[in-house]
């Protein structure tokens, strides 16, 4: 009996994704993510990432394309796609009024999820994220950090399966920043889909199972870092057969593409 | 010609090209190519005040400096100068806690005392700029009817600038070193917000109770009163015959209003960095909330709704300045006890002001739910219907207006039914206009920015404004004669149209 292995299936697939301002910010973008994956989206400023970032989270509509999370036709059906996914961006989105136990409530009754596991999930993630002692303080006196990983908990609290995460670890102390890594790796391997931007290279090439490489909206490279090497080829020069780090790789990458353009 | 770096001289451009950019900034909000339509607004609005100010003043031009006139004119000074020093509390609170440039100025090694010299000259400045445009037509209408000598009243204006900031610099400072700079900032900003307010309501109170009556003037101009003003020549008219000219009293209180303002710079100026320091050490405090509940069972809708409410309750500031309106229904709260056996007269008082009350609390309310979201991105990634949020945020507003307004209205139903089922439907439909302008103009802001949502779309403050004063002239007719509200219903409800019409919303349709 021959024996068939399947793909795995997708937590996101991207189509042809264009959106345009004064200039097209994402142009025709082609782009899929397996369920179980973290995937690092790297560019220039300005490359469009944040901008294809918040149209997967339906926080801006495109102007063309399609966008499927986990099957789901995010523009046809967004509430069904928001079910399943969190969005974390750079600027901690948390409310100076209430407390991290209270935002939590808040996340988890607008995700509708009943009360008893809403508040048993809330109870973990503040433990593991040494929010325990400030579960009951305003988030008003709460440095960026702590700030940020009261976000993370809220963006955990509804048990997403796919997380996006646009430069997460901006202006993180090292702690803050070791802990908020250490919980989307355990996400990932408890089979999370984490798909994230950032500037800090070292991270993406740590942490991320694939990296996409982005510039003037168009996907450029994407794969390993060793399949990015080989797709940067000649423009690393003597460091591909070296063991190019991920920062020579992207920039060569980046340089390339603005050559031919 | 160019001043050396780091002399009053130097800094009083910085501030002066600091000042311009941000009014021009403000006044067309962010957008140079609409100047000259501003330009233009601001003619047609000063052609506008100049008719009201001939109607209003146009007969007092050549009043004699009896006590009657004195009297008059001495409360219109008081409080315009209770809301001047107002003004400039806000600015001092700002300039000592905003960040902005200070951490530049304070590393920097050119003497700080010179800037902060100029600063606080440049707040009496300001606030002598903010009064002039809106007394400039009263006093025109004033020389043009009674004479140059009216003139000194743009004098007596600067001089009133200078002496509210000298006292605002001193309170603040006051402030400082009775609670603390923690405790400075929320003070200084709700007593700023209720000074000038308190003394209206108060003057209104006192006629109520004495006289039964809304009108400050009937209490102000009663026997009693004059009989027991100061003599003619006392210093308490100085500023009152200054306005009127009186070269004496001008250059008296000129003088002095100067010299107050110059020994609070001169006291304050070298100390600033040092207030300024210890503002910025004001971290915020830790607060513990001490009721902790479990997860309640609940709806997205509720857990919108509830959100509203908690972030509204938590935070003084916002409720200072949202329910600063709401001080103006004491007066009416006043007349409703005191007429209690009375007839329809106070009643058909009572109705537009509680419809006018209830359109600007729910401006503000409703700004701060649709517009004032500090999470915008968690909840339009929450899945729930883009409609079903804003509904539950219109249901928030509505909520807050029911909890403040029901007393009142079942108070006047056990005496006057009619008047109250007229109030409620006024009091429905304003809200219901305010909300439905702010949801056409919304655009994301921080709610710590609530004082700038005035700025940020004139139209959308006008015509929320004209709304609520035209929902409660029809309240106040139909109280009277339904048939009769017919006609400022139709106005009413031609601004709210209109304010559809000129929406972003619809411009972008």
């Amino acid at each position: 009996m021959k024996h068939v292995t399947l793909p795995p299936p997708l937590a996101l697939e991207i189509s042809g994704l264009s959106k345009r301002f004064d200039r097209p910010a994402v142009d025709s973008l082609d782009l899929a993510v397996r369920a179980g994956e973290f995937y690092a989206l790297l560019g220039p400023n300005g490359a469009g990432k944040t901008t294809t970032l918040r149209m997967i989270a339906g926080l801006l509509r495109p102007d063309a394309g399609s966008i499927a999370v986990a099957g789901i036709d995010a523009l046809a059906d967004p509430v069904a796609a928001k079910q399943i996914m969190a969005w974390i961006s750079d600027e901690p989105m948390i409310y100076d009024k209430l407390t991290p136990s209270e935002y939590l409530e808040f996340v988890a009754g607008l995700w509708g999820i009943a009360p008893k596991s809403a508040q048993a999930r809330a109870d973990e993630l503040l433990a593991w994220l040494d929010l325990k002692p400030h579960a009951h303080e305003r988030c008003e006196g709460f440095s960026k950090g702590m700030r940020q990983k009261v976000a993370l908990a809220g963006a955990l609290v509804h048990d997403p399966q796919v997380i996006i995460l646009d430069e997460p670890l901006t202006g993180l102390d090292a702690g803050s920043a070791r802990q908020v890594k250490t919980v989307l790796r355990q996400r990932v391997n408890a089979g999370g889909t984490i798909i994230m931007t950032t500037h800090i290279l070292e991270v993406a090439e740590r942490m991320a199972d694939r990296i996409g490489v982005i510039a003037h909206g168009k996907l450029i490279a994407e794969g390993t870092l060793e399949e990015l090497r080989r797709q940067a080829g000649n423009g690393l020069g003597d460091a591909a057969s070296t063991g190019a780090t991920l920062e020579d790789t992207f920039l060569a990458l980046v340089a390339e593409q603005a050559q031919a353009a | 010609m160019t001043a050396t770096p780091g002399t009053a001289l130097w800094f009083a451009r910085h501030e002066a090209r600091l000042a311009w950019r941000d009014w021009l900034s403000m006044i067309t909000a962010g957008r140079r190519e609409r100047l000259r339509r501003v330009a233009a607004a601001i003619v047609v609005f000063a052609v506008f005040l100049h008719f009201v100010a001939y109607w209003m003043v146009g007969p007092y031009a050549d009043a004699a400096p009896d006590t009657p006139t004195l009297v008059a004119i001495t409360t219109s000074i008081l409080l315009s100068w209770l809301l001047m020093i107002s003004q400039a509390m806000e600015s001092m609170t700002r300039a000592f806690y905003s960040r902005s440039d200070l951490d530049l100025i304070l590393a920097s090694p050119v003497s700080a005392d010179r800037l902060f010299a100029v600063r606080i000259a440049t707040v009496a400045l300001a606030v002598a700029a903010m009064a002039l445009p809106l007394a400039a037509p009263f006093i025109n209408v004033l020389v043009v009817r009674g004479g140059a000598h009216w003139l000194g009243a743009y004098a007596l204006i600067v001089a009133m600038g200078a002496a509210a900031t000298a006292l605002a610099v001193g309170f603040t400072v006051a402030l400082f070193r009775l609670i603390g700079p923690k405790r400075t900032r929320l003070v200084a900003q709700v007593i700023a917000a209720v000074i000038g307010a308190a003394f209206v309501i108060g003057l209104q109170v006192a006629a109520i109770l004495s006289y039964g009556t809304f009108s400050r003037n009937t209490m102000l101009q009663s026997q009693a009163v004059l009989a027991h003003a100061p003599g003619l020549d006392s210093l308490a008219w100085w500023p009152a015959r200054a306005a009127m000219g009186d070269p004496i009293a001008l250059t008296g209180v000129v003088a002095a209003s100067l010299a107050l303002l110059a020994v609070a710079i001169v006291a304050v100026a070298p100390r600033f960095g040092d207030y300024a320091v210890a503002a910025a050490g004001v971290g915020a405090a830790t607060v513990r909330q001490t009721r902790q509940v479990a997860f309640r069972p609940t709806s997205p809708r509720r857990t919108l709704r509830r959100k509203e409410w908690t972030l509204l309750r938590r935070d003084p500031w916002l409720v200072s300045q949202t329910f600063m309106q709401m001080l103006y229904l004491i007066p009416p709260a006043v007349l409703l006890w005191r007429s209690f056996d009375d007839g329809n007269g106070a009643y058909n008082l009572l109705v537009p002001v509680l419809v006018m009350a209830a359109g600007q609390l729910a401006g503000g309310l409703a700004w701060l739910a649709i517009s004032g979201e500090d999470a915008p991105d968690l909840v339009a990634t929450a899945p729930v219907p883009k409609s079903f949020i804003l509904r539950a945020k219109i249901e928030a507003v509505l909520g807050a207006i029911a909890l403040v307004f029901a007393p009142l209205l079942i108070v006047l139903a056990i005496v006057s039914p009619w008047h109250a089922l007229v109030a409620a439907a006024g009091i429905l439909i304003a809200t219901t206009a305010a909300t439905a302008i702010q949801l056409w103009f919304r655009s994301q802001a921080k709610r710590s920015q609530f004082r700038r949502r005035q700025v940020s779309s004139r139209i959308a403050t006008f015509t929320e404004a004209f709304s609520s004063i035209g929902w409660a002239a029809t309240a106040a007719v139909a109280a009277v004669s339904l048939v009769l509200a017919v006609a400022p219903a139709l106005i009413a409800l031609g601004v709210v149209v209109g304010a559809w019409c000129m929406s972003p919303r619809t411009a972008n349709a």
